[in-house]
C-alpha cells in the first residue's frame, strides 16, 4: 500500500527491537471478548486510477452550478471563486497543519488568522472576531449562548421568524436543555415585526436574533432593532449568511449588534453541498472573555520581535472543561484561510464593486419579474442579491417546469413558511448573466428559450 | 548528511495591511450587463476603513511566505498525540474538488444530487462496517460536535423512557471536550480517577440512578485499551445509563475490535483523524456519529436514506434532537474519508492500525529507557511519557521546543493531565522505521543534552521563524486584530 512505507525487513527489526514475536501480540491488551473475530465486511482496496474512476461516476450524477442557470441561495452561495484562492490554500505547509499549539512552527497559519480576525472586524464593525466557529447555523447557536453566559439568569432568546430556518433549527437544538424559552417573532413585509418584539421584549429576555439580510433576503432595520433590543436590556444578535452583502450595506456594528455571527461561505469557498463553510463570529470589546472558540493574538518573543500566539485559552474546554465557554476545539482554519485569500484579493474596492454587481443584478431580475403577469415581489423593502416572488402557479411544478429548461429557480418557501405558499426565493449573483436573467424571466412567463 | 541538520532561509512578511497601497488591486470582475443601481444612501456603508489594497502578486507572496513559517505532515514527523496526524493523500484533494461535488448546491433538488447522497449513504454504511453501529449520522462538524450530538441523543433518549438522569461520567484522562460536551447538553460531570485503565469498581462507586452516561475514551488518551470496557458497559446498562465512546483514537482499533460490538451505545469518529482528512490548520473536520438500534429514532436530520435505487434525505425522524448545523454536514470532508476507504480496502484499514500500534510500540521500546513511562501496560497507538526522568529543571515544554530545532514537530504536551509533564507521542502508520528511527535519536539526544548542555533546551527553538513567544503578555493585553498606529 503506497501510504505505509514499511518493508518486511522494518517490520521484523522493530519487533525484535519491541520484543515480541508478531504484530498481533501488540494486541494482547484488548481482551478475546473484545476482538472483532472475521475480517472486515468492505470492498478490497482500488488502485488510485479505479478509485478516481469511481468518485468521478458519483460526482456526474450531480448538477453543477456551472452547467445550470442556477438562482439558489438560501444559505449557500454561488460566487466565484479566483484560481489564486484554491492554488494557496493547496500548499500543504497550510493545509497538513493542525491547531497552532506549537507556535515558532505555526506562525504561518496564526499570523493568517489575524489577519482573518482583523477583516472579519473591519466588515462587521465589531471589535474582536474568533478564529472561526463550524458554520453560520452553530455560529449563531453559540451566539445565543454567549447571551446567555453574559445576561446573568435572564432566559429567554427572541428568534425573528425571518432568520434562516435552519439557523433558528441549530439554536433550538443548542438550546434543547439548557432551559431557554425559544419565542418566534413574526414578521411583517417580510422583515421583523417590530411591534410584536416589543410586545414580547422584557427583563427575562437576553438576545433578540435577526438576520441581515435575512432569509428572504431583505435588509433589517437594525438600528431599531438594536434600540428595542437595548432598551430591554438584551442583545442583538445580528445572524449574516450572505456577507457580501456588508461590502455595500452598513455593517452591523455600527447599527447597534452586540453580536455578530454568520456563514463565510460566499467568500471563496465552494458549495460543496453545503460543507464545510465557516462560520465567523464577532463582538464588542466588553464580550472578549465571553467569546466561545480559539483567538490568536499578537506578541514578542525573545528577541523582542513580532509573533502571534494562540491566547485567552482559559476560556476554552482544554483548560476550563465544563466551565468552558464552548465545546469546540477544531474549527475551520483551512476555510479561515480561503476567506482571508478571497477578502485580501477583493480588497476594499473589490468587494464593493463585487457586491454593488449583485446587488443592481437581483435589482434588475426582481424588476422584470415584477412586469410578469401573475407574478409579485412578496415584500417591498430593500434587498441585497436575494428577493422573494409569489408565483401564480404551485412551486413543485414551476420548478420542475424550469428544471427541464435547465434553470434552478429558487427555493420553495412553502415547507418553512405555510403562509407562502406559492413564494420562491431567488438569489441572483454576478455568477448570472444578464442572459441568463432572462431566460429565467421568460420561463417564469411560461415561455421556451 | 542527517535531515536534521537543515538550515532554512526565513523570509520576513508584514502583515495585509501594513502591505497595503491605495489603489492596487488584486481582483477582476465581469462588466455589468445589467443597469447599474445601489441602495439608498442611509443603508449604504462607508469604504472599510483600512481593508487590503493589493495586487494578486502580493497576495500570492503573502501567503506563500506565511506558509514557510509552517510545519505540516508534508513537511516531516507530526506525532501530536491524540490527533493522528497520518498522511493526507492527494487524490482525496483532488476528489473533494471534482466539479461535480465542488459545485453542488446543498439546496439542489435531490434527484440531481444522487451522486452526493449515494456516497454519503455508502460512507455510512463503510463507517457503520468499521465500527459495528448500525445507525450513523455524518452531520457533526468535528469530533466536539459529534460528542454533543451524541450526549444529546442520550439526553432524549432518557426523556423518552422517562428518566430523569442529569449526570454523565467522565474519567480524569478525558479530552476537555468531553466534558464541555456533556455540559452543554445540561449535565452535570462526575469525574472518575482511573489508574491508567478505568476499573469497574471505581465506576461502580459513582454510578447511581442519577448517572445517564458514561464518557470513556477506549483506547484511552494514555494509548491503553480500557480492558474492563465489557463488564463497564453492562454495569452501567443494569443500572439504567447508556455509554459514550469518544473515538478519536479509532486508529487503534480498525479491523481489531468494533466499539459497537462490546457494550458501547453511541461513538463519534473524528474523520480528520482515523480517515485521512487533512487538519486544515485546525480544521475543518467531520465527525460523524454512530449509534446503537434503539437511538437511531435520535438522531438529527437529515439523515440519508436508500429507498430502492433511489437515495433521500429524510427529515422525517419524529424523536430527532434536531439539527447541529447547516445542511447536511462537512460534504467536502466527507468525500475526502471515502476516497480515503477505497483506496485502503477493508485490509488496508487494518493493516494501517496494525502499523500506527508497531510504530508506536516501536518509540516506546526505543525510549523507555530514557524518559520516565508512568504507565506499563500494552500500548496501542499513543505512547505517553512524562518529565519525571528530566533533570536540571528541564521540563517537558523544554524538550518539546528542543524537538523544533531537531526539525520535528513536538508531541502533544500536558495532556492527559493525569500524567505530569506528559509527552503524548502518536506516530500513525504514516511513517518508517527511518523517520521514527531519526525521531527517537533527537529524544535521545535531547535526554543527554538536558545533563549536559541544559541551556540548549531552555534556549530552543533557535532554528524556527521566532524563539519563544510571551504568551503571557498575550493573554494579559490581548492584541486580538491590527489596528492603525
Ligand atoms: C480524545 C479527543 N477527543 C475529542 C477531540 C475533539 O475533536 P475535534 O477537535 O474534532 O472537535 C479530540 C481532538 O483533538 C481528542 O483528541
Amino acid at each position: 500500500m503506497r501510504y505505509l512505507p514499511h518493508t518486511e525487513m522494518d517490520i521484523r527489526q522493530m519487533l525484535e527491537t519491541i520484543g515480541v514475536k508478531n504484530i498481533d501480540e501488540l494486541f494482547s491488551g484488548i481482551p478475546d471478548s473484545c476482538r472483532l473475530q472475521s475480517p472486515l465486511n468492505l470492498p478490497s482496496a482500488l488502485s488510485e486510477s479505479e478509485a478516481v474512476a469511481v468518485l468521478k461516476t458519483l460526482a456526474e450524477r450531480n448538477a453543477k452550478v456551472s452547467e445550470w442557470d442556477s438562482f439558489l441561495g438560501g444559505g449557500a452561495y454561488n460566487h466565484f471563486i479566483p484560481a489564486v484562492v484554491d492554488h494557496l490554500v493547496s500548499r500543504s505547509e497550510f493545509y497538513t497543519a493542525y491547531t497552532p499549539y506549537q507556535p515558532e512552527i505555526s506562525q504561518g497559519t496564526l499570523q493568517a488568522i489575524f489577519e482573518f480576525q482583523t477583516m472579519i472586524c473591519q466588515l462587521t464593525g465589531m471589535d474582536v472576531a474568533n478564529a472561526s466557529m463550524y458554520d453560520g447555523a452553530s455560529a449563531c447557536a453559540e451566539a445565543v449562548l454567549l447571551a446567555l453566559r453574559t445576561g446573568r439568569k435572564r432566559n429567554k432568546v427572541l428568534l425573528s421568524e425571518a432568520l434562516h430556518p435552519q439557523y433558528r433549527e441549530t439554536v433550538a437544538t443548542y438550546c434543547r436543555y439548557l432551559n431557554v424559552e425559544l419565542i418566534e417573532v413574526g414578521s411583517a413585509d417580510g422583515v421583523t415585526d417590530r411591534q410584536q418584539l416589543k410586545g414580547l421584549l422584557d427583563e427575562q429576555v437576553a438576545a433578540v436574533v435577526v438576520g441581515y439580510p435575512n432569509y428572504f433576503g431583505q435588509i433589517e432595520d437594525l438600528q431599531k432593532l438594536a434600540d428595542a433590543a437595548h432598551a430591554a436590556g438584551a442583545k442583538l444578535i445580528t445572524a449574516v449568511s450572505e456577507p457580501l452583502a456588508l461590502g455595500l450595506f452598513k455593517a452591523p456594528g455600527d447599527l447597534g449588534a452586540d453580536v455578530v455571527a454568520g456563514e463565510g461561505q460566499a467568500f471563496g469557498i465552494p458549495l460543496s453541498f453545503g460543507g464545510p463553510g465557516i462560520g465567523f463570529f464577532a463582538v464588542k470589546q466588553n464580550d472578549m472573555r465571553a467569546l466561545p472558540g480559539r483567538l490568536v493574538g499578537e506578541t514578542v518573543d525573545q528577541d523582542g520581535k513580532r509573533g502571534f500566539v494562540l491566547t485567552l485559552a482559559t476560556r476554552e474546554q482544554h483548560i476550563r472543561r465544563e466551565k468552558a465557554t464552548s465545546n469546540i476545539c477544531s474549527n475551520q482554519g483551512m476555510c479561515t484561510l480561503m476567506v482571508g485569500i478571497f477578502l485580501a484579493l477583493h480588497g476594499k474596492q473589490g468587494l464593493r464593486k463585487l457586491a454593488e454587481l449583485n446587488y443592481s443584478k437581483a435589482a434588475y431580475a426582481k424588476k422584470q419579474i415584477s412586469a410578469l403577469d401573475g407574478f409579485a415581489i412578496a415584500f417591498s423593502g430593500e434587498v441585497f442579491n436575494e428577493f422573494v416572488v409569489v408565483c401564480p402557479e404551485p412551486v413543485a411544478e414551476l420548478q420542475k417546469r424550469l428544471e427541464e429548461q435547465g434553470i434552478l429557480s429558487g427555493i420553495a418557501l412553502a415547507k418553512d413558511y405555510p403562509q407562502l405558499e406559492n413564494g420562491l426565493l431567488i438569489c441572483v449573483t454576478e455568477q448570472n448573466s444578464r442572459e441568463q436573467i432572462d431566460r429565467l424571466v421568460s420561463a417564469l412567463a411560461g415561455g421556451e428559450r | 548528511m542527517s535531515r536534521t541538520d537543515s538550515r532554512g532561509l526565513v523570509l520576513d512578511e508584514k502583515l495585509l495591511f501594513e502591505l497595503t497601497d491605495p489603489g492596487r488591486v488584486g481582483y477582476s470582475l465581469p462588466a455589468c450587463d445589467v443597469p447599474e443601481v445601489t441602495p439608498q444612501k442611509s443603508l449604504q456603508r462607508d469604504e472599510i476603513a483600512d481593508f487590503p489594497e493589493l495586487s494578486e502578486v502580493d497576495v500570492v507572496r503573502h501567503y506563500t511566505r506565511l506558509s514557510t513559517w509552517n510545519y505540516g505532515v508534508d513537511s516531516g514527523f507530526y506525532p501530536l498525540g491524540s490527533c493522528t496526524m497520518k498522511y493526507n493523500p492527494k487524490v482525496n484533494e483532488q476528489a473533494a474538488r471534482l466539479s461535480g461535488f465542488a459545485e453542488l448546491h446543498p439546496q439542489a433538488p435531490e434527484h440531481l444530487c444522487q451522486g452526493a447522497l449515494e456516497l454519503m449513504y455508502r460512507l455510512q454504511q463503510d463507517l457503520g462496517e468499521v465500527s459495528g453501529f448500525p445507525a450513523i449520522t455524518l452531520q457533526p462538524a468535528a469530533g466536539a460536535q459529534g460528542e454533543f450530538t451524541g450526549m444529546l441523543m442520550i439526553r432524549a433518549w432518557h426523556e423518552a423512557q422517562g428518566n430523569k438522569r442529569n449526570k454523565v461520567i467522565i474519567p480524569d484522562t478525558a479530552h476537555g471536550t468531553n466534558p464541555a460536551s456533556a455540559a452543554l447538553c445540561g449535565f452535570d460531570v462526575v469525574p472518575v480517577a482511573s489508574d491508567g485503565v478505568l476499573s469497574k469498581a471505581a465506576v461502580e462507586a459513582v454510578m447511581n440512578d442519577e448517572v445517564a452516561a458514561l464518557m470513556v475514551t477506549n483506547p484511552n488518551t494514555l494509548g491503553l485499551f480500557e480492558a474492563d470496557i465489557r463488564e463497564i458497559c453492562d454495569l452501567i446498562h443494569e443500572r439504567g445509563g447508556l455509554v459514550y465512546c469518544d473515538g478519536a483514537n479509532l486508529n487503534a482499533l480498525m479491523g481489531i475490535s468494533r466499539p459497537g460490538d462490546i457494550g458501547i451505545d453511541v461513538m463519534h469518529f473524528n474523520l480528520h483523524k482515523t480517515f485521512s482528512t487533512p487538519h486544515g490548520g485546525g480544521g475543518p473536520g467531520a465527525g460523524p456519529v454512530g449509534v446503537v438500534e434503539k437511538l437511531r429514532p435520535f438522531m438529527p436530520v437529515p439523515i440519508v436514506v436508500k429507498e430502492g435505487e433511489r437515495y433521500r434525505l429524510d427529515y422525517d425522524l419524529k424523536q430527532s434532537v434536531g439539527r447541529v448545523k447547516g445542511f447536511s454536514g462537512h460534504f467536502g470532508i466527507l468525500v475526502r474519508a471515502y476516497s480515503y476507504i477505497l483506496s485502503m480496502g477493508g485490509e488496508g484499514l487494518k493493516r494501517a492500525t496494525e502499523l500506527a500500534v508497531l510504530n508506536a510500540n516501536y518509540i516506546r521500546a526505543r525510549l523507555e529507557g530514557s524518559y520516565d513511562l508512568p504507565f506499563k501496560q500494552r500500548s496501542l497507538h499513543e505512547v505517553v511519557f512524562s518529565e519525571a526522568a528530566l533533570e536540571n529543571d528541564c521540563h517537558t515544554l523544554d524538550v518539546a521546543k528542543r524537538l523544533i530545532d531537531y526539525g520535528f514537530h513536538p508531541p502533544t504536551i500536558y495532556f492527559p493531565l493525569v500524567v505530569k509533564g506528559a509527552l503524548m507521542i502518536e506516530p500513525t502508520e504514516s511513517e518508517s522505521k527511518q523517520n521514527l528511527d531519526e525521531f527517537c535519536d533527537a529524544l535521545l539526544s535531547i535526554a543527554e543534552e538536558s545533563l549536559s548542555k541544559p541551556e540548549l533546551l531552555k534556549q530552543a527553538p533557535i532554528r524556527a521563524k521566532v524563539k519563544r513567544l510571551d504568551e503571557a503578555t498575550a493573554a494579559r493585553k490581548p492584541k486580538l486584530r491590527w489596528v492603525k498606529e
